[in-house]
């Protein structure tokens, strides 16, 4: 790198701006793990940064500016924690910090990002904070990025984070990799926390500053990657990348929703689809069969040729129903029957659903179809009203209209 | 970290005394409590008599008020605890687990305050 010797301030910033995108999860993950207190690592490697823009303009970049940071952010926990008053807990993180003190080279930095990210993914915080604070912390989008992609006002996400570091701190909340007994439990949490960034990506699109489904691609890679070989992690990546697949065809030109049956494959991601074949594939060899892998191999299915195997997608489900046994997943197993010819069969578990699922807009949607397939127009334009009415998106609702207007008047 | 396990549950639900269900459930308690012990991270625990037993009371603007039952009008009511001194949450909910009211009851899980931060 850089000879030492002062360096401008324009190349001193952009470095460390650099390093900070790059590197900063896995500083604060060091930095989390040895305090136990995310909100204070946090403001020491800030307070590092600020120093970095000093220090480098007068003396050069440092060898290892990554090794530099931590050193320089583990002392001013020091600094901080000695002003505080140690009480017992603070004594030993002290004691930890000063063990580490020998300032590793940048190679030697361990990666403890999945620490990270299994204290960010605790059940014990609320599943609104933990996707907040993964976003927060690893994949480093700031909180008006999280407040903007959740709709919520920066006030009410910055407090919402806040509270949820308060909570790891107070409430003991480990930097760990969990023990085999809570392993499965636990890692399904860290899935399902990455999986819903995924989806409030899909459902907003791809032109958002932060564009969520990258970010979530970005983190179960990250996972896959600290923790190889394990099947559910690689069925979740895989249904992320079959779905993801899709993204760009699932609104039709004239701004409807599509499902994939009806879309234009020509828009379909190759490259996507045929990681996440290949992904799914290494996962099922590995026989540990698991929600995640079903989705997948359901997101699959859907990209059949010519068209979606609907058998196979309503064996899928009836698998996935031993796992998740919800009444989404109920109604999904229904419309893949029906879409497999069984309508009657279809309906008729449809309609058992109502109580659970009556302010669920797909649930109106998949009956007003089974009920204008079995030949009851009139109702299923009941149905579709009810399903438009509640519908999420314009996109959405232009989908049902469509639907709605094509039924044979009676 | 210390920590208490607040063991709530319906006592409706609870096995009666005298059944096998009830025998199995104290077992379970012998078991955790033994467990927490040669653990050596029992830091303390009780079991509390029934809800109709209790008797709540407070001073109102210097007025003295002693009401009958609980303070809590829910179904669940709080029938004991155990404190534990462990490294961490995951560790607390690992004992948490070994106690018998989990299974129809909840246990709340939280750090006790820490008044002696010189230790």
């Amino acid at each position: 790198m850089t000879a030492p010797g002062p360096s401008s301030a324009i190349a001193v910033s952009r470095e460390l701006d650099r390093v900070m995108r790059a590197d900063r999860g896995r500083l604060l993950a060091i930095l989390a793990a040895g305090l136990r207190d995310l909100g204070l690592a946090e403001e020491v490697l800030h307070d590092a940064a600020i120093s970095a823009l000093a220090h480098w303009g007068r003396s050069g970049l440092p060898a290892s500016p990554q090794a530099w940071l931590l050193q320089v952010a583990r002392r001013k926990a020091i600094d901080r924690l000695r002003a505080a008053g140690r009480d017992g807990r603070k004594a030993q993180a002290l004691a930890a910090l000063t063990a580490d003190e020998a300032a590793p080279d940048a190679r030697d930095i361990p990666d403890e990002r999945l620490r990270l990210i299994f204290a960010c993914c605790h059940p014990a915080l609320e599943p609104k904070s933990r996707v907040a604070l993964t976003l927060r912390t690893v994949c480093g989008l700031t909180t008006p990025e999280i407040a903007r992609a959740f709709l919520d006002a920066e006030a009410t996400m910055g407090q919402r984070i806040s509270r949820a570091k308060a909570k790891i701190a107070a409430a003991g909340i480990p930097f760990a990799v969990p023990e085999p007994e809570h392993w499965p439990e636990r890692l399904e949490t860290v899935l399902t926390t990455i999986y819903l960034i995924f989806t409030t990506g899909y459902v907003a699109g791809p032109q958002e500053p932060r564009d969520l489904c990258l970010e979530a691609e970005y983190l179960i890679r990250l996972v896959d990657r600290l923790r190889p070989g394990e099947a559910e992690i690689e069925g979740a990546l895989a249904m992320m990348l079959l779905t993801g697949a899709r993204r760009a065809a699932r609104i039709g030109p004239d701004g409807a929703s599509l499902p994939p049956g009806d879309q234009d494959r020509r828009l379909w991601d190759a490259a996507r689809i045929a990681e996440g074949r290949a992904v799914l594939a290494r996962a099922m060899e590995r026989r540990r069969p698991g929600p995640f892998q079903i989705k997948a191999a359901i997101a699959d299915c859907q990209m059949a040729d010519p068209g979606p195997d609907w058998p196979q997608i309503a064996a899928l489900y009836g698998a996935l129903l031993r796992h998740e046994p919800t009444p989404v997943i109920r109604l999904n197993a229904a419309v893949a029957l029906a879409e497999a010819g069984e309508q009657a069969q279809g309906l008729a578990i449809v309609e058992t659903l109502g109580d659970s699922l009556w302010d669920y807009q797909p649930w109106h949607a998949a009956r007003a179809a089974l009920l204008a397939a079995t030949g009851a127009p009139e109702a299923a334009a009941a149905a579709y009203r009810e399903a438009i009415a509640r519908a999420a998106t314009p996109a959405e609702a232009m989908f049902l209209q469509a639907r709605l207007a094509r039924l044979a008047p009676s | 970290m210390q920590y208490m396990l607040l063991i709530y549950n319906d006592p409706s639900l609870e096995p009666a005394y005298g059944t096998p269900a009830f025998t199995e459930m104290m077992g379970g308690y012998f078991a955790a409590s033994a467990r927490m012990k040669a653990d050596g991270v029992l830091r303390g625990g009780e079991g509390l008599q029934g809800v109709e037993t209790a008797t709540s009371f407070r001073i109102k603007g210097g007025k003295v008020e002693t009401m009958d039952g609980p303070f809590a009008e829910t179904r669940e009511h709080l029938g004991g605890y155990y404190i534990v001194d462990v490294p961490d949450l995951d560790a607390a909910l690992t004992y948490a687990a070994l106690i018998p009211s989990a299974h129809f009851g909840t246990i709340e899980v939280r750090p006790l305050m820490d008044y002696n931060p010189a230790s």
